[in-house]
C-alpha cells in the first residue's frame, strides 16, 4: 500500500498542475480511482433519492392515453401534459388546501418565532425568581413525546370549541419548548457586556432586547422560522385528527383523503402531491444551509 | 425627565420577566403539560369524548393484557424500533463520509440527499405507496430482470418492511447531516497515523471514525429509537388506516388514534395506550444511555 504510493508520488505534481487540484476536507489530494468510485457512489444514492421524487413528477405529466404500468417502464413520458394537475382542482379543492396550509404555516411562524425569541431571552437574560422553574418547564415539555398526548390536546380542542378550525391546528405547536430553548442558548452565547452598557446607559428591557439582542441571533431566529414552516406544512397526524370538516382540510390531509377517495387514479394523486411538495423543496433550494444549521441546532437539544 | 423617570421604574418591575416568558409558559402548559397530566389521569377513568367518565382505577390498563389489537400494536411498534433503527445508525454515517470530502458538486449532493427529509412525511408515504404498487415501478422493473411481481402492499410483514424501508429512506438526510457535524470533529492524526501502521479503510474506519463518533452513533440511536416507536404516519399511508390486512399491521399510536378520536372515542383507554407509549419511550432512552455509558466503563 505504502510503497504504491511512494511509486506514484513523483508523477503527481505535473497532473496536479494540469488539472484543478482535487483535495479532501485536510487539503490532501484525492486518488483517481477512489474519485470515481465516490462518484459511481454518489450518482447510485442520487438516484435512490431523488428518483422517487422524479418519477411521481412524469407519472403526474403521464396523460390518460399513455400507459403507466409498462413493463419495462417508460420513464419520460412521451407525451407531457398538465392535464391531471387541472383534474386534481376539478377532484378537490386544492387551492384552498394550499391556501390553509400556507395559512397555518404561516401563523406557526410568526408565533413561534415571537414567542421562542421572548421567551428565550426571558430565559437567558433577565433575572427573577422561579426563572428555574420556567427553564425546567420547557425543557420537561420538549421530552414530553407528542404522539402520548394528542387525545388529550384533542379533548382540550373540544373544551376550547377549536377543534375543526384552522387555529386548533396551530395552537398546540405555536411556541414550541425546543425552540425556546434553542433562542436561550442562542441568547446565552452572546457577549454580555454590550447589553451591560446598554443598561448603564439606560435602554429599558425591550430597548436591549429588540436593538441588541435580538439582531444578533437573526440566524437562529431564521432556523426557527424555517423549521416550523416546514413541520406546519408537513404535519400529518394532528391535522388529521383536529379536522373533519373537508372545507378546512390542510394540503396534507387534502391528500390523504384524495388517496383514500381515488387511489386508482395514480396519474391524479402524482399530480396532487407534486403540487404538495413543490413549495418546499423551492424553499429549501433557496434556504439550504439554515436547514442544515437547523439539524445541527435540534441534534444537540434533542 | 418624567419619561426617564417611568422607565427607570418599569425596568425594576418584576412582572417585566414574566411578560416576556408568559406567552410560550402558557402555551406549553396548556396544550403539552396539562395534556401530559391529563393523559395520565384520564387513564383511570372510562372517558369518553362526549362523557365526562368515572374514576376505574386499573380497569384500562387490565382491558389492555386481553386486547389482541394491543400486543399487535405493541410487537409492531417493537418490530419497527429493532427493523429501522440499527440501519439509520449506520447508514448515514456511510452516506456522511461519502459526502465528507469536498470533491466538485458535493453540495448538490449533500442537498439532493436531504430532499427526502424537507418533504412531508404524506408526500413520501403516497410515492412509496405508487412505486411499490402491485403495477408500480419497483414491481415493473422487478418483472423486467425476471423477478416477477412482489406484493408489497398486499402482505403483512412485506407491508411492514416496506414501511420501515420508507422510514430509512426519508431519515438518511438528516442523520447524515448530525454525522457530518460529528465526523469534522475527528482529529486527522488519528487517521493518518492508522494509515502510517499500514491500516486499510475498513479497519481505520472501525478504530479510528467509529470511536470518535461513538457519541453522535449514541445519540443517533436514541432519537432515531425513540422517533420508530412513536411511528404512525408510514404505516397509516402504506397500510391504510386500518392497518393492513386484518389489522396485522397497526401501530401503537395508530391504535390510540384510532381508538381515541372521533365522536365515540374512548379516550380513557386511547390514555392507557398512550401511558404504555411514553413507558416505553422513556425506558427505550434510558436503555440506550445506559448502554452508552457500559461500553465507557
Amino acid at each position: 500500500m505504502s510503497v504504491l504510493e511512494k511509486t506514484r508520488a513523483p508523477e503527481q505534481p505535473p497532473r496536479a498542475a494540469r488539472e484543478p487540484r482535487i483535495t479532501d476536507e485536510h487539503g490532501r489530494r484525492v486518488r483517481v480511482w477512489e474519485l470515481a468510485l465516490r462518484y459511481v457512489l454518489l450518482l447510485a444514492v442520487l438516484a435512490l433519492t431523488i428518483g422517487p421524487f422524479l418519477w411521481q413528477l412524469s407519472t403526474s405529466l403521464k396523460g390518460p392515453t399513455e400507459d403507466i404500468y409498462s413493463s419495462p417502464p417508460t420513464f419520460l413520458p412521451g407525451d407531457p401534459t398538465l392535464h391531471n394537475y387541472a383534474r386534481v382542482a376539478d377532484t378537490i379543492p386544492v387551492w384552498d388546501y394550499a391556501l390553509n396550509s400556507l395559512k397555518v404555516a404561516t401563523a406557526n411562524v410568526v408565533t413561534n418565532c415571537v414567542g421562542a425569541a421572548l421567551a428565550g431571552y426571558a430565559l437567558a437574560r433577565l433575572r427573577y425568581r422561579g426563572r428555574r422553574a420556567a427553564t425546567l418547564a420547557f425543557i420537561l415539555a420538549m421530552l414530553v413525546p407528542v404522539e402520548g398526548i394528542i387525545i388529550a390536546q384533542f379533548t382540550t380542542m373540544r373544551d376550547l370549541g377549536l377543534n375543526n378550525t384552522l387555529i386548533g391546528v396551530v395552537l398546540p405547536g405555536c411556541i414550541g419548548a425546543m425552540n425556546v430553548l434553542l433562542m436561550r442558548n442562542a441568547f446565552l452565547n452572546l457577549p454580555y457586556e454590550i447589553e451591560e452598557a446598554a443598561f448603564v446607559d439606560g435602554a429599558n428591557v425591550w430597548q436591549r432586547f429588540l436593538r441588541i439582542a435580538l439582531p444578533s441571533v437573526k440566524g437562529t431566529l431564521a432556523v426557527v422560522a424555517i423549521f416550523a414552516f416546514m413541520g406546519a406544512w408537513d404535519d400529518f397526524l394532528w391535522p388529521l385528527i383536529v379536522l373533519s370538516d373537508p372545507s378546512k382540510f390542510t394540503l396534507t390531509i387534502g391528500l390523504n383523503y384524495l388517496h383514500g377517495t381515488f387511489a386508482n387514479d395514480e396519474r391524479l394523486v402524482a399530480a396532487g402531491t407534486i403540487i404538495a411538495v413543490a413549495p418546499l423543496i423551492a424553499l429549501f433550494a433557496c434556504l439550504q444551509r439554515y436547514f442544515f444549521r437547523g439539524v445541527g441546532e435540534g441534534a444537540v437539544k434533542g | 425627565m418624567a419619561l426617564s423617570g417611568t422607565s427607570r421604574v418599569r425596568r425594576q418591575l418584576p412582572t417585566s420577566p414574566w411578560l416576556f416568558a408568559a406567552p410560550g409558559l402558557l402555551v406549553i402548559s396548556a396544550f403539552v403539560l396539562y395534556p401530559f397530566v391529563s393523559t395520565v389521569v384520564n387513564s383511570f377513568t372510562d372517558r369518553r369524548t362526549l362523557i365526562p367518565g368515572r374514576f376505574v382505577g386499573l380497569a384500562n390498563f387490565r382491558e389492555l393484557l386481553h386486547d389482541d389489537m394491543f400486543w399487535t400494536g405493541l410487537r409492531n411498534s417493537t418490530l419497527y424500533v429493532l427493523g429501522v433503527v440499527p440501519l439509520l445508525v449506520v447508514l448515514p454515517l456511510l452516506l456522511a463520509l461519502l459526502v465528507q470530502k469536498n470533491i466538485p458538486g458535493i453540495a448538490f449532493f449533500r442537498s439532493a440527499f436531504y430532499t427526502p427529509v424537507v418533504a412531508s412525511i404524506v408526500v413520501v408515504g403516497l410515492i412509496w405507496v405508487w412505486l411499490l404498487d402491485e403495477r408500480g415501478l419497483v414491481n415493473s422493473l422487478l418483472e423486467t430482470v425476471g423477478v416477477g411481481r412482489v406484493g408489497f402492499l398486499s402482505d403483512q410483514w412485506l407491508l411492514l418492511l416496506s414501511a420501515m424501508a420508507v422510514t430509512v429512506w426519508k431519515g438518511l438526510g438528516y442523520y447524515m447531516i448530525i454525522y457530518l457535524a460529528a465526523l469534522g470533529n475527528v482529529p486527522r492524526e488519528l487517521h493518518e497515523a492508522a494509515a502510517v501502521d499500514g491500516a486499510g479503510a475498513v479497519r481505520r474506519f472501525l478504530t479510528v471514525t467509529v470511536p470518535a463518533v461513538r457519541s453522535t452513533m449514541v445519540l443517533v440511536g436514541a432519537l432515531s429509537s425513540v422517533a420508530a416507536f412513536k411511528v404512525f404516519s408510514e404505516v397509516y399511508l402504506l397500510a391504510g388506516p386500518s392497518g393492513g390486512p386484518a389489522g396485522e399491521d397497526t401501530t401503537l399510536v395508530m391504535l390510540v388514534q384510532r381508538t381515541g378520536t372521533g365522536l365515540s372515542g374512548r379516550v380513557g383507554y386511547a390514555s392507557a395506550l398512550s401511558v404504555v407509549v411514553f413507558v416505553v419511550t422513556v425506558a427505550l432512552m434510558l436503555l440506550v444511555l445506559r448502554a452508552d455509558r457500559k461500553e465507557d466503563a
